[in-house]
C-alpha cells in the first residue's frame, strides 16, 4: 500500500497516468461513434497509416518535436481516410478491404521512407519508429498538455454537433433527407476519430490504439441503450483503464504500459459482456433457465391464449 | 543463383501464395481478419518458444498457425454472442492477444533474441543469408523452399476445393443445404490464411502480409466478375508487385518489402482510376451521361405534359421550366442546348417548343419505361 501512495506522488507517474487517462476519455467518447457506425477498425487502419506522415514530417522539417510529428501523422491519417472513403464510394470494394489495402500500403510507404531517412548522414532519426509503436513512459508534460488541448477541442466538437452526429450515426438516410449532408458529416466524424487516434499513438502505439477506440465503447454499449450514457460510460471506462494500466505497469516490474492498459480495458469488456443487466450473457442464461422452468411447471397452455 | 534472383523468386512466390487465399478473404468481406491474424501469430510464436526454448524449431510455426485459427475462433465466438459487431470483435481480440505477447516477451524472454520488430517489419534483403543445406550442399535460400511449399499447398487446396470454396463464399446457405459444410470450409480457409501469414511474415513482415493478401485481389476485383479470372489476375498482380517493388527498392536503396507494398498501392491506384467499366474515370463518365440522359427525357416529358394538359401549343418559357423542375440554371441550359441540337425542341424568344420529333421521342421513351 505504501508503494502505491509513493507512486501517486511520483512526477513521471502523474504525467503518464494523466496522459493515459485523457487518452482513454477521448477515445472512449469518439470510439462510441466509431463502434456504432461499424468503423471501429478505422483506429487500426489510421494508426498504421500515420507512419509515412511521421517520417515525412521529420524529413521535411528536420525536427522531432512531438507537435510536428503529430501534425505529419494527422495529415497522412486524414489522407488515408479520404482514400478509403473515395474507394468505397466509387467502387464496389467494401470498407474492410479498402481499409486493409490503404493501411498496409501506407505502412509500406512509411517503411520505405524510414529506410530512406536512415541513409541521410547525421540524421538523428532514432526514435521515429518508437514514436509509432508507442512508449507511454516517455510522455512529457508538454505532450500531456497537447493531448488535453486536442481532447478539449474534440469534446467541444462532439457537444456542438451532438444532434447531427447522433442522427447520422443511427440513420444517415434520414439525416440526409433533413438536409444534413452525409458526406460532410462522415468527413467530420472521420477527421475527429483520426485526431483522437493520432494523439493516442505516442501512449499506446499503433497496434494497441485500435483497442482503446473499440473496447471502452463496446463495454459501455452493454450497459445502456442511450447514446449519451454510452459516451459518458465509455469515457469513464477508457479513463479508468488508462489509470489502472499505468498504475499496474508502475507497480509490476517489466510490464509495459500500453499492453497493460489494453489488458485492463479488455477485462472491462469481459465483465460487461458477462454481467451487464439485460444484455449480458449471464442474464440471458438466467432468463432462458427461468423460461425453461416456467415451461416445465406450468406448460405453455397458460400463455397461448394471451398470444 | 544470385542473391538478386533469389530475392525476386521469393518475392514472387510469397506474393502469389498470399494473393490466392486473399481473393476469398476479400470476397467474404473478411479482409481485416488477415490483419488480425498477422498480429496474433506473434503470441503463437512466443508460446511455442516457451515450450521448445528453441527459436529455430518448426514448432514455432505450428504454434503461430494454431494461434491464427484460435484468433478466428475467438473472434467469431465473441461475435456470435450478438452483443457486438464483427469489426468490434476483431478489434478487441487481436490487440488483447498482441498485448499478451508483448507482455510475455518483455517479462520472460527479454534475454532471448525474440524481437517484435523482426516479426512486424521483416526484411526480404536478409532472406538469401539463410541457406538451405542438405548433405553439405547449398541448394539455395531456405525461404525459397518454405515459401515454395506454401505456394504449393495453397494452390493444391484451391484446385481441390475450388467448388466448395466458391459455393460457400457466394452462397453459404446453398452450400449448407447441399451438404458442403460451410463451417469446415471456413476454418479450412482460415487455416490456410494463418499458414500463409506465418510463412510469409518471415520474409516481408506481418503488416505487409496484409498488403500482399488484400492488395492484388482488390485490384483484380475491379477488373473481372469471374472467380477464376480473379484468382489468375490476383496472382499476376502479386507477381508484378513483387518484381517491380524489388527493382524500385534496388534503384532507390530502400526497404524491399515496403517498396513492394507501395507498388501494390500504385498498381491499385492505376486500376482504380482507369479500369474499364469499374474504374473511377468510367464510373464518373457513366454517371454524368446518365444524368444528362435522365435530364433530357424528363424535360421532354415535362414539355409533352404541358402540351397535353394546357392544350396550348405555344410552348413554355425557360424561366417556367427552371421554376418547375428546380434544376440549376447551368444544367438546364446544357440540357436545353443538347435537346435543341438533337432536334427535339425549338427555342424562340426564350420560349421552348416541342418539335414533332421531340414529341415522338417523348412518347417512345414513355412506352419503353412504363408500357412493358
Amino acid at each position: 500500500m505504501n508503494s502505491f501512495f509513493a507512486l501517486l506522488g511520483d512526477y513521471t507517474f502523474q504525467t503518464v497516468a494523466l496522459g493515459s487517462m485523457l487518452l482513454g476519455i477521448i477515445s472512449g467518447v469518439l470510439g462510441s461513434f466509431a463502434v456504432l457506425r461499424k468503423q471501429s477498425l478505422l483506429g487500426d487502419g489510421v494508426s498504421h497509416a500515420a507512419l509515412p506522415g511521421v517520417v515525412m514530417a521529420f524529413i521535411l522539417l528536420g525536427s522531432k518535436n512531438t507537435e510536428i510529428l503529430l501534425l505529419g501523422a494527422l495529415v497522412s491519417g486524414l489522407a488515408a481516410t479520404l482514400f478509403i472513403i473515395a474507394i468505397t464510394r466509387h467502387t464496389r470494394i467494401k470498407f474492410d478491404s479498402a481499409l486493409a489495402l490503404v493501411m498496409s500500403v501506407f505502412f509500406g510507404l512509411g517503411l520505405v521512407l524510414l529506410t530512406y531517412v536512415q541513409k541521410i548522414p547525421n540524421s538523428n532519426q532514432a526514435g521515429l519508429k518508437r514514436f509509432i509503436f508507442g512508449q507511454a513512459s516517455a510522455l512529457l508534460q508538454r505532450d500531456v498538455h497537447l493531448m488535453a488541448a486536442c481532447g478539449l477541442l474534440l469534446l467541444l466538437l462532439v457537444m456542438l454537433f451532438w444532434k447531427e452526429l447522433k442522427l447520422f450515426t443511427f440513420d444517415s438516410d434520414f439525416a440526409h433527407s433533413l438536409g444534413f449532408s452525409p458526406k460532410t458529416l462522415n468527413l467530420l466524424l472521420s477527421a475527429m476519430i483520426v485526431l483522437a487516434i493520432i494523439i493516442g499513438l505516442q501512449t499506446v502505439g499503433v497496434i494497441l490504439m485500435s483497442a482503446m477506440l473499440i473496447a471502452p465503447a463496446v463495454a459501455a454499449r452493454q450497459w445502456t441503450n442511450r447514446l449519451w450514457v454510452m459516451a459518458i460510460l465509455s469515457a469513464f471506462f477508457g479513463g479508468i483503464s488508462g489509470l489502472a494500466g499505468t498504475a499496474a505497469s508502475s507497480l509490476v516490474p517489466k510490464l509495459p504500459t500500453g499492453p497493460a492498459i489494453v489488458l485492463c480495458v479488455s477485462l472491462l469488456v469481459l465483465i460487461s459482456l458477462l454481467f451487464a443487466p439485460g444484455r449480458g450473457i449471464l442474464h440471458k442464461l438466467y432468463r432462458q433457465e427461468k423460461n425453461r422452468r416456467l415451461l416445465k411447471t406450468e406448460g405453455a397452455a397458460g400463455n397461448v391464449s394471451s398470444i | 543463383m544470385s542473391p538478386q534472383f533469389e530475392i525476386q523468386l521469393i518475392a514472387v512466390t510469397v506474393a502469389v501464395a498470399c494473393a490466392l487465399p486473399g481473393v476469398f478473404l476479400v470476397l467474404r468481406q473478411m479482409s481485416m481478419m488477415s490483419d488480425s491474424i498477422t498480429h496474433t501469430i506473434l503470441l503463437g510464436i512466443v508460446l511455442a518458444f516457451f515450450i521448445t526454448h528453441d527459436l529455430s524449431s518448426p514448432l514455432l510455426l505450428l504454434g503461430a498457425a494454431l494461434m491464427g485459427v484460435a484468433t478466428v475462433w475467438l473472434t467469431e465466438t465473441l461475435y456470435r454472442t450478438g452483443l457486438l459487431k464483427e469489426d468490434a470483435a476483431i478489434g478487441i481480440v487481436f490487440p488483447l492477444l498482441f498485448s499478451l505477447a508483448i507482455i510475455l516477451i518483455t517479462r520472460y524472454a527479454g534475454s532471448v533474441h525474440l524481437d517484435t520488430d523482426s516479426v512486424l517489419l521483416g526484411e526480404l534483403a536478409f532472406a538469401p543469408f539463410d541457406r538451405m543445406i542438405i548433405a553439405g550442399r547449398d541448394i539455395g535460400a531456405k525461404a525459397i523452399y518454405t515459401t515454395g511449399i506454401l505456394l504449393l499447398i495453397n494452390l493444391a487446396a484451391i484446385l481441390f476445393f475450388f467448388k466448395e470454396l466458391k459455393i460457400s463464399t457466394f452462397d453459404p446457405m446453398l452450400a449448407a443445404i447441399l451438404g458442403f459444410l460451410p463451417g469446415l470450409v471456413h476454418y479450412g480457409l482460415m487455416t490456410m490464411v494463418s499458414l500463409t501469414a506465418v510463412g510469409a511474415f518471415q520474409a516481408v513482415g506481418s503488416i505487409l502480409v496484409v498488403a500482399f493478401m488484400i492488395g492484388p485481389p482488390v485490384t483484380a476485383y475491379l477488373l473481372t466478375d469471374d472467380l477464376k479470372h480473379m484468382l489468375i489476375l490476383s496472382s499476376l498482380a502479386g507477381a508484378f508487385n513483387g518484381i517491380a517493388g524489388y527493382r524500385a527498392a534496388v534503384v532507390l536503396d530502400v526497404s524491399i518489402a515496403g517498396s513492394m507494398a507501395v507498388m501494390t498501392g500504385i498498381l491499385f491506384l492505376l486500376v482504380f482510376i482507369f479500369a474499364p467499366r469499374r474504374g473511377l474515370v468510367s464510373v464518373l463518365r457513366r454517371r454524368s451521361r446518365q444524368k444528362i440522359e435522365f435530364g433530357k427525357t424528363l424535360l421532354l416529358f415535362h414539355l409533352y405534359n404541358h402540351e397535353e394538359k394546357v392544350k396550348v401549343q405555344e410552348g413554355v418559357a425557360i424561366d417556367t421550366i427552371l421554376l418547375h423542375l428546380h434544376w440549376h440554371e447551368r444544367f438546364t441550359k446544357n440540357i436545353l442546348w443538347r435537346l435543341q441540337k438533337d432536334g427535339g425542341i425549338r427555342i424562340e424568344n426564350k420560349i421552348v417548343k416541342l418539335t414533332n420529333q421531340g414529341r415522338q421521342a417523348s412518347l417512345q421513351a414513355y412506352e419503353e419505361l412504363f408500357m412493358q
